[in-house]
């Protein structure tokens, strides 16, 4: 049954990450990826990281594809959609492409089960994965958790300092 | 091995009959919500021509009671009309979007107690979640119509939507604090045990919040912006028709009874009654609780209608500046303020 | 099989969404057996208040919906930071209310800056 859920998540995932390179309109790969982002939480779930799953929704696809979609929109890709190829060059990506699987089935190797830490399946489970996450987040990772949120001031500013211009004209 | 056995291994019948309950379980509720929400457009056009001193449908049976069967018949056999040069798969996918997105927040409700189709942890979250979908329909159907009303209105409202659930998001973490767990049969238990019974109460500022923002997400008046019918005739979904329209219709409807549920669950009690209610009236324990939990949620929706029929319309930069300016830090004051006091009485 | 985990509580509501996509596709399907179609040039232009539509439809749009998308994305993952905190507020009591009040004032911070910028002000 885990096998089953497993497989369908996984070539779910790696069928709609193609259609969004393949589909020729920003938009419909825009909602391929909001197709894939669904089963990528589904992936999470089977890992019982039931936040992170909804995390994944409301972050990526709730708040980061949308604004993929503003920036589609603004940019108001009408003439490039009818460009027979957007990008020059195939056989340099593909060299790239297969370079990259090299180092993945590389990686394959390390890959080993490690006896359980203090966490396991049935603790989390026990805690709510919630619940879990903000024991150890708010307690041993507390400078990563404060450096977030210097990462998210640099955001904003960013954001305001780069459409400033455009604001006072 | 027979290929009975093949086919449906030991145990598998069990799962078979769980996923039936499952099924009965959801067709229940859709059924129920589906009738709701045709008869909430009834409901508004009778109280608000009552506010306006009108007498509302009266025609289609008595009382034109059957004035919303009326209007789901007539929408079956609307023409489906395409404009040229639209985006016809975006075009087709933006309405179904939508109503998935409200319909499915509906596997978390709390109906009465034991009674929910899914009970997760992150049930709040989940709700948040395919809220946060809801901007997909909006802005795709504003962009594949190829028209400018649609485009506008779709763009309006998408950052409309955004804003607000940032505010809505935050103005629940009080309630999560209260609780501790994002579960929302828990947060109704939880209620239960709290002196004052529901958090409206103690979280105040918090269902203040809530309910803006909750009227600005399901662009309701006066917040309905994007489909200011003066200036944008209707906004995102101006060149939709019969059923891809109705579907939109339903959308909103369903977003307006999942606000009910969310503002029933987490502020006002849920099923329960508060215990020093109880006390006084001792008879009200035989009520059953999914007859409190409706009562709540009529008049949630209740007070959308009233709000509509008493508020006149905001203007956009009004609009962003109540989401952004005022609720996100009244959200954020409410969170600091939950805060300190649970550290006191502790 | 070690380590495998199957959130079967989660089958409701993968099941409720394919329900409601079946329910959103049904509703439409009876519709197209019903509805007539009779498709013509006029009737079939973008609406425009009854005249026929002048220039192109996706009109380019202020930048402000962009900088609002931004800042959303930025709020939105605030937010996330501050729900399991909620969840086990309880459980950690001052210590993470000290430490969420230095995350939020550090992000107070680019917010006053956003606001003295007027990115929430729309003329």
């Amino acid at each position: 049954m885990v096998e089953f859920f497993f497989g369908f998540f996984a070539i779910m995932i790696l069928f709609c990450s193609v259609m969004v390179v393949m589909s020729r309109n920003a938009i419909h790969s825009v909602l391929w990826m909001l197709v894939m982002f669904f089963h990528v939480a589904g992936v999470y779930l089977m890992l019982n990281a039931e936040f992170l799953a909804a995390t994944q929704i409301i972050v990526y696809a709730g708040a980061i594809l949308v604004l993929f979609l503003f920036v589609i929109m603004l940019l108001n890709l009408r003439e490039e959609m009818n460009i027979e190829q957007l990008i020059d060059g195939w056989p340099a990506g593909l060299s790239l492409a297969v370079a990259m699987l090299v180092v993945l089935i590389l990686a394959l190797g390390s890959f080993s089960v490690k006896p359980w830490g203090q966490w396991s399946i049935e603790v989390v489970e026990k805690t709510t994965q919630t619940k879990a996450l903000g024991k150890v987040l708010y307690t041993e990772y507390l400078l990563p958790f404060e450096i977030a949120s210097l990462v998210l001031l640099v955001a904003i500013i960013g954001a305001v300092v780069l459409a400033k211009k455009k604001l006072k004209s | 091995m027979t290929i009975f056995e093949f086919l449906f291994p030991p145990g598998s019948f069990d799962i078979f009959l769980n996923i039936i309950i499952i099924l009965i379980k959801i067709a229940v509720v859709i059924g129920v919500v589906m009738l709701h929400v045709a008869y909430a457009t009834y409901f508004e056009r009778k109280v608000i021509g009552r506010m306006q001193v009108r007498m509302g449908p009266m025609e289609v049976g008595p009382h034109g009671l059957l004035q919303p069967i009326a209007d789901m018949l007539k929408l079956f056999f609307k023409e489906d009309i395409i404009p040229e040069k639209a985006d016809k798969t975006v075009f087709y996918i933006a309405p179904l979007i939508s109503l998935m997105a409200a319909l499915s927040s509906l596997a978390v409700i709390p109906f009465y107690e034991g009674f929910v189709v899914a009970n997760i942890n992150v049930g709040l979250l989940f709700i948040l979640a395919m809220s946060s979908l809801g901007s997909y329909g909006i802005i795709l159907s504003g962009w594949a119509s190829n028209s400018k009303y649609a485009f506008l209105g779709g763009l309006r409202s998408s950052a409309q939507v955004i804003s607000y659930e940032i505010a809505m998001g935050l103005s629940l973490v009080g309630v999560m604090m209260m609780a501790g767990s994002m579960n929302l049969s828990e947060i109704v238990k939880a209620q239960a045990e709290y002196p004052a019974g529901i958090y409206a109460i103690p979280q105040i500022l918090g269902f203040f919040v809530f309910v803006v923002a909750a009227i600005a997400e399901t662009n309701r008046a006066p917040f309905d912006l994007p489909e200011a019918e003066s200036e944008l005739v209707a906004g995102y979904f101006v060149e939709y028709s019969g059923m891809r329209f109705a579907l939109f219709y339903a959308a909103e409807y369903i977003g307006m009874i999942i606000m009910g549920c969310l503002a029933a669950a987490c502020f006002l009690g849920g099923w329960t009654v508060p215990k020093y209610i109880l006390a006084i009236l001792p008879f009200l324990k035989y009520v059953p609780g999914i007859v409190w939990f409706v009562m709540k949620v009529y008049f949630v929706i209740f007070f959308y209608y009233w709000i509509r029929a008493t508020l006149p319309r905001y203007r956009y930069d009004q609009l962003m500046a109540i989401g952004w300016k005022l609720l996100i830090p009244l959200a954020l004051a409410n969170i600091l303020f939950t805060g300190v006091i649970k550290i006191m009485v502790e | 099989m070690p380590g495998t985990y199957l959130p079967s509580n989660y089958l409701p509501v993968f099941i409720f969404l394919v329900v409601a996509i079946a329910f959103g596709l049904g509703a439409l399907l009876i519709g197209a057996i019903f509805r007539i179609r009779r498709p013509y040039k006029e009737k079939l232009m973008p609406y425009e208040s009854g005249i026929d539509p002048v220039g192109e439809p996706r009109v380019r749009f202020s930048i402000r919906f962009y900088i609002i998308a931004m800042l959303f994305v930025v709020f939105d993952v605030e937010a996330i930071f501050l729900y399991p905190w909620a969840v086990v507020f309880d459980k950690i009591g001052l210590y993470a209310f000290v430490e969420m009040v230095i995350f939020i004032f550090i992000l107070l911070v680019g917010y006053l800056y956003a606001w003295k910028k007027e990115a929430f002000t729309w003329e």
